[in-house]
């Protein structure tokens, strides 16, 4: 009963149950938590995975100011029913050049982790417009402002350069360039050897929205069309262990 | 409160804390409650040592069961496919034209085309079927490309106009207006002649000069009477079913700026069998031919 009778000692004194009690979240913090930045189970490399281009980056800033992650989530978990419907589980790395990550908690819409390429773009654009002309017992809201908000990417610069803060690898030659990488992604016509130097081949060059200039329609298309396509399954394996 | 009396010794155990004279017992925890905690910690020990728990320099202790989710979801599906490989595999290999007449192989495919078609098709051709501005109808006979079943197996797997594959169906109808192929004038007369092919033209003045700038541009692909051609995916102008609306101002923007409907190739998504029975569902809602 020893210990126990000095329990009372913490009981009866507020500042020092207070500093116990953090001292015991604390160790609890480091057994749950802290492993997993050292586990080599938990930290998969996975081929395939880049930076998102300018226009991408941009449409990304759109899905989360516009709230998109309220309703959609990003991550598909590894059961059955969601394979079949959604494709190949999320895979940890596939979100890690994402700040903040879009995993969401709720599904009032369907996951999005994997929807690039799986609609035309005239499809995306359509349905942001009006959600009810393609899909009738959709509650989404309709979007079509973004398709007059044109952009100029004039501080995409600065916004690569927070993410490279943040630990994403974009060079200095990226970050320099932003600007033009931004305005050729979404123009066929304009040079964009550049882009897909810095980004790769299988970066989409179009004009996602059917429209001249770029507008916000332009960059969420491109984000959306581009969500999870960047890992081939057909080559890579995920180790079943992890 | 006061007519109750003091504790006195002898009585039950209390803490010794009083305030305001109240005291509290200082009882045992009840017995069945004690052994539920008990069997708790016995639960999660063995817990951690069955599964992957404690976390080491490099890695985790895998658990003695040696279980992952990654393993519980590809056990998940391949005993799913297991259960239908035999079927799968038939339905994959026979030819197209006899999945119809195989009543057992019939049923599965309508079934499974179903439940492939509520996951990838009905975003753009509907939860029925019945399509919507720009996505075809697959409940009527009008066909763009064709209804029979290697026209439809053949446009499933390989899409409309898309990048991916290679022998996706291809047309792409000029944009007379925004390219400057015809003037102002003569797109006018024409839109109102091929909305007389299928009921009454909004100015009928026009509809005999239309003819003739329909012969000279149009006919090449939608025939002179305006019945199409599905070798190019031209539609039949005179049948009253309108991808993308019938009415003058319509028919205007697609002369315009003609019209470049994508439909994805499904080859690099579905397996064959999955494309055969999404056909066998398609060719059966109706329209098939």
């Amino acid at each position: 009963m020893s210990i126990l009778d000095k329990h009372k000692i913490l009981e009866t004194n507020a500042t020092l149950l207070l500093i116990f009690s953090f001292l015991v979240v604390t160790i609890g913090g480091i057994v749950q938590i802290a492993p997993l930045f050292w586990l080599e189970n938990t930290i998969e490399d996975v081929e395939g995975m880049r930076p998102y281009t300018p226009l991408e980056l941009t449409g990304r800033e759109v899905y989360i100011r516009e709230g998109c992650y309220l309703c959609h989530s990003q991550m598909i978990r590894p059961m059955r029913d969601e394979v079949e419907r959604y494709g190949h589980y999320s895979l940890a790395a596939e979100s890690k050049y994402d700040h903040p990550f879009q995993w969401g908690s709720k599904r009032t819409g369907p996951d999005l982790a994997r929807v690039g390429g799986r609609y035309s773009d005239e499809w995306h654009v359509d349905h942001l417009r009006d959600p009810q002309s393609v899909v009738p017992e959709s509650i989404m809201p309709k979007y079509g402002f973004l398709e007059k908000r044109k952009i100029d990417g004039k501080y995409v610069g600065d916004l690569l350069a927070a993410n490279a803060f943040v630990g994403v690898p974009y060079t200095e030659e990226m970050i320099e360039n932003a600007q033009a990488d931004f305005a050729a992604q979404a123009d066929p016509e304009k040079d964009y050897d550049g882009l897909l130097e810095r980004y790769g081949d299988k970066v989409s060059v179009r004009d996602f929205d059917g429209h001249k200039g770029v507008s916000e329609m332009d960059a969420l298309v491109a984000y959306l069309q581009m969500l999870g396509t960047l890992v081939d399954f057909s080559t890579f394996t995920p180790d079943a262990s992890r | 409160m006061s007519d109750k009396p003091e504790l006195q010794e002898g009585d039950p155990n209390t803490t010794g804390h009083v305030w305001d004279g109240i005291q509290e017992f200082d009882n045992p925890m009840p017995r069945w409650w004690l052994w539920c905690l008990y069997a708790c910690i016995v639960w999660g020990i063995g817990y951690s040592i069955a599964y992957p728990a404690w976390p080491g320099i490099k890695s985790a202790t895998a658990g003695v069961l040696g279980y992952s989710t990654r393993g519980e979801v590809a056990a998940d599906i391949a005993a799913a496919e297991q259960a239908n490989a035999a079927i799968n595999a038939k339905l994959a290999s026979v030819d197209l034209a006899a999945i119809a007449t195989d009543g057992d192989l019939k049923t599965y495919a309508t079934s499974a085309g179903s439940a492939v078609f509520k996951t990838w098709c009905v975003q753009c051709h509907g939860a029925g079927a019945a399509g919507a501005k720009g996505y075809p109808n697959l409940l009527d006979n009008d066909w763009l490309w064709g209804g029979d079943v290697e026209a439809i197996h053949f446009t499933i797997t390989h899409g409309v106009r898309n990048d991916e594959s290679d022998d996706a169906r291809y047309a792409e109808m000029p944009a007379f207006g925004r390219d400057e192929l015809l003037e102002d004038v003569e797109i006018d007369q024409v839109v109102n002649y091929v909305q007389s092919l299928s009921g009454d033209a909004q100015n009928a003045a026009l509809v005999d000069a239309g003819a003739i700038v329909f012969e000279d541009n149009c006919a090449s692909c939608h025939a002179e009477d305006g019945t199409g051609d599905r070798d190019q995916g031209a539609p039949n102008l005179t049948d009253a079913i309108w991808l993308f609306g019938g009415d003058y101002d319509t028919i205007k923007e697609t002369v315009i700026n003609s019209r470049f409907g994508v439909m994805p190739n499904w080859n690099t998504r579905l397996t064959e069998a999955e494309i055969r029975a999404v056909t066998t569902y398609v060719h059966g809602l109706g329209g098939g031919e």
